[in-house]
Parts: C-alpha cells; structure tokens; sequence
C-alpha cells in the first residue's frame, strides 16, 4: 500500500510521518503532484494559519489536486478546516469539499480557555475511521478555530459548543483532533483509515 | 466540562539524560529520557515536557537529536525546551518532530521572538515558561534558570506575553519548586484569570492532593511535576484514579 502525506509549510507533518512507522507503515512526505494522485491512500495534516497554507497549496497547484482524488484522503487539524469552505481565520476561502464554515472560538469564559488544548472526549461516532469502541475516548486537541456541526459530521466534541470533532464525505475523511498524538487510541484510528 | 485536566511529568535533561535538581541545584540522574517518555505514556502521562538544562554550544544539534527520538517513539504530544533562543532554533525543532517548544529567558529579552515564532509556526507551537518567586508582595519574573530578577511581575508577564501569540504559559514557582509542600495555588489561579490561554502548573508537587487543589483552587489546566513521578513516589495511573473520584476529568 503506497501512503502519500502531502508536505507543506504546515507545522509537524513529521509526526505523522513517525506515526506511520510506529504502525509499520512506510509513508512518503511529499509535495510531487503525480505521486500523491498515484497513492492508495493520502494525509493531508498540519497544524498552522490558514491563509498562509491556501497560498501555499494554490502556488503549487495541490488545491486541485486535493480538490479531485478519488482514494481515501484523511484530513488533520488545519488539514480538516482547509477541506471546508471558507475559514474566519483571517477571512480565507478555502478548498469546499466540505460546504461547513470554520469559526472562531470565541474567550468567554475563563474556565473554557482558548485555543482549545488537551485531550477531550469524541462522542455520537458514525463513518468508516471510527468503531465502537471508540465511543467517548479522548483524542488530543490543539486548535482556535473549529467546523460548525453538519450533515457530514461523524463525530462530536463539546468545547464552548459543539462541534465537529470529525466530518466525512464520500472518499474525504477528516479529524480536529490529531490521531497521531492520541495515544493508542488514535492508532485505533489511523489502522481504520489505513484499512477502508 | 470533558476537556481533561493534563498531567505532564517533566524531564529535565543533561548530556542525553533525565536529571532534577532540588530548587535547581543537586542535580541528580533519573534516567534515559526515551524510556522514561515511553514509560510515562503507558502510565497515562497527557504530555511530556523535556528541558535540556546543558548549556553547549552544541545545543541545537543535541534538541533536534533529541526531539527526533522523542517524536519517533512516542504517540504523546510533547514540548521540548532549555536554551531556544531564535527562529533557527524553533524550525529545527519543529522539523525534527516537536509539537511544542518551551522557551523561558529568550523571549523576555527578546519579545518580539514570541510574536515571530506564533506567526510562523502558529500559538500552539510556543509554550512560554515563566520562573517567578514572590518577593515581599509581589511575583517577580527571574531568568537563566531562576538566577537573575528582572523587575517584571508574574501577571503583567503572563498577559503580556498572551497577547504576543504565546499557546500556553508553563509557570514554575520558584518559592515551592522541589519542597513538596503543594503548588502556589494562590497566584496560579490569579495567572489562569488573567488570561485567555491555558496555563501549566510547575513546582510543588508532593501528593495527588496537591494537583487536586492545584486544578481546583489553583485552576490550572495542566499540572507538572518531575520527582515525584520519576522515583516513584506518585504512579500516575494511581494520580489519575484519585483524581477522577474527586470529580475532576482526566483521561483514563
């Protein structure tokens, strides 16, 4: 199985990289536009600001690339707000695979700080990366922004409000949380998407 | 409220190796780092913090060496720090696979360097650590490892460097780092609501009470402690447990 983890300036893509080899999976980082399109299975992660990143994926052409694979592409954190259609992170159109907005958390409440950062529990769990043992486990959060809760979310997380922890839709498949960092758990998760 | 309270054992290394000192001095050797890491996680540790306390100019060679075994054996977030003083410093940490880099001195001489790095590699890379000790009435700011006083209070600190792009501030009492006696739940709960980005709670610790008072009269989103996990002393599965009973979310 060929697995492609689209490299970009986003931050930590070598931890899914690292996580790939802890499951023994060899994955390659790449920006190559044909080795990404030839792979069995694609990661589009990251962590960073989305503006800088849209630039960046439409100064290398990846936007349509991503836009049109056909294999299983698994979103993470940035990667998961960068599928969907517009983010408020500095007024960012982004690729609309999902149609959802990404919102600002907005610091109430001192008790809810932001960004929302920890671990935090994934509930009311549907679609192909999640089974039912995963039901109430917690995943590993680090982001300001979130998706607005949809017709495509597969699972929820309650922080200010709820929102989607996770969307899927057709051969798209993404996570707020980082599944690279969520212990066994999160392997759980990756082995899923691995196995579709 | 499911977002969990972290328990985050520190590692404070030296030459490669996990070391903690008593009020910063006395240095003694704990151990493997690696392991240790891989240790903590099958306990249930949330996060891992390692500060490397050598000072050589082969600094960065030995974070980066140090951050790659780190991010390739374990399936935790972790933040490395001790000597980060530049953007240099930061890339090459993030490139070698660190989630979070800690950075204390460096960006109070330097503030600007937190603005730089929130706005390259975004908030949730940047941890700033604050030394303070309370000098007659007021939590006073100290550098290279607690050494110097600067003029700067706790509080105008921790919302300043807030407002720069800091993710998280780590906050080390210098008053009860390595007593046991509890963490400084008084001013930390003064630090948390003051500003709007979770804070880890630093020196003190001795009993799981003390990290339930710390997330409960101290309001921390975090707690971290090195000795005490590192001989034994708290199992943090037996922490977590305790925890849990007494109402607080923790992952278990």
């Amino acid at each position: 199985m060929k697995i492609s983890i689209i490299n970009y300036n986003a931050g930590n893509v070598q931890s899914v990289l690292f996580a790939m080899k802890r499951l023994g999976i060899k994955a390659n980082l790449t920006d190559n536009i044909e080795e990404i399109q030839k792979s069995d299975k694609v990661i589009f992660p990251g962590v960073g600001e989305a503006s800088s990143t849209m630039a960046f994926l439409k100064d290398k052409k990846l936007d349509s690339v991503i836009i049109n694979l056909k294999q299983p592409v698994l979103g993470i954190c940035l990667g998961m707000q960068l599928m969907c259609a517009y983010s408020e992170e500095n007024e960012t159109p982004c690729l609309g695979i999902f149609p959802s907005k990404v919102r600002k958390f907005l610091f109430t409440d001192p008790k809810s700080k932001v960004p929302h950062m920890g671990w935090n529990l994934i509930q009311d769990l549907k679609g192909d990366i999640f089974d039912e043992s995963l039901e109430g486990a917690f995943t590993y959060f680090v982001h300001g922004f979130y998706v607005e809760k949809n017709e495509f979310t597969t699972a929820t997380c309650d922080y200010i409000i709820p929102f989607s922890a996770a969307i899927q839709k057709e051969n798209f498949y993404a996570t707020q949380f980082h599944p690279e960092k969520s212990g066994s758990v999160g392997e759980r998760i990756l082995t899923n998407f691995l196995t579709i | 409220m499911t977002l969990a309270k972290r328990i985050i054992p520190c590692l404070d290394i030296k030459n490669g190796r996990t070391v903690k000192g008593v009020n910063f001095v006395n240095l003694r050797d704990a151990g493997d780092p690696v392991e240790f890491g891989k240790a903590y996680s099958e306990q249930g540790a949330d996060e891992l913090v390692f500060l490397d306390i050598t000072a050589t100019l082969e600094k960065r060679k030995t974070l980066s060496e140090l951050a790659k075994k780190v991010a390739s054996n374990l399936n935790i977030p972790f933040t490395i720090g001790g000597g980060i003083s530049s953007i240099k410093d930061a890339e090459t940490l993030l490139e070698s696979g660190a989630d979070k880099i800690s950075i204390n001195s460096a960006a109070y001489r330097n503030p600007s360097l937190i603005d730089e790095i929130a706005k390259r590699f975004g908030s949730q890379f940047l941890v700033i650590a604050i030394d303070a000790k309370k000098m007659e009435n007021d939590w006073i700011v100290h550098l290279s490892g607690g050494k110097i006083p600067t003029s700067t209070t706790l509080l105008d600190w921790s919302r300043e460097v807030t407002q720069r792009g800091a993710g998280e501030i780590l906050f080390t009492s210098m008053n009860h780092d390595g007593t046991k006696g509890g963490f400084a739940c008084e001013i930390m709960a003064k630090v948390s609501q003051s500003v709007s980005i979770p804070i880890i709670a630093s020196g003190g610790a001795g009993s799981s009470e003390d990290f339930y008072d710390v997330f409960t009269k101290g309001k921390a989103d975090a707690g971290l402690a090195a000795s005490i996990f590192h001989f034994g002393e708290i199992g943090i599965a037996d922490l977590k447990g305790y925890l849990k009973e007494k109402g607080i979310s923790v992952r278990i």
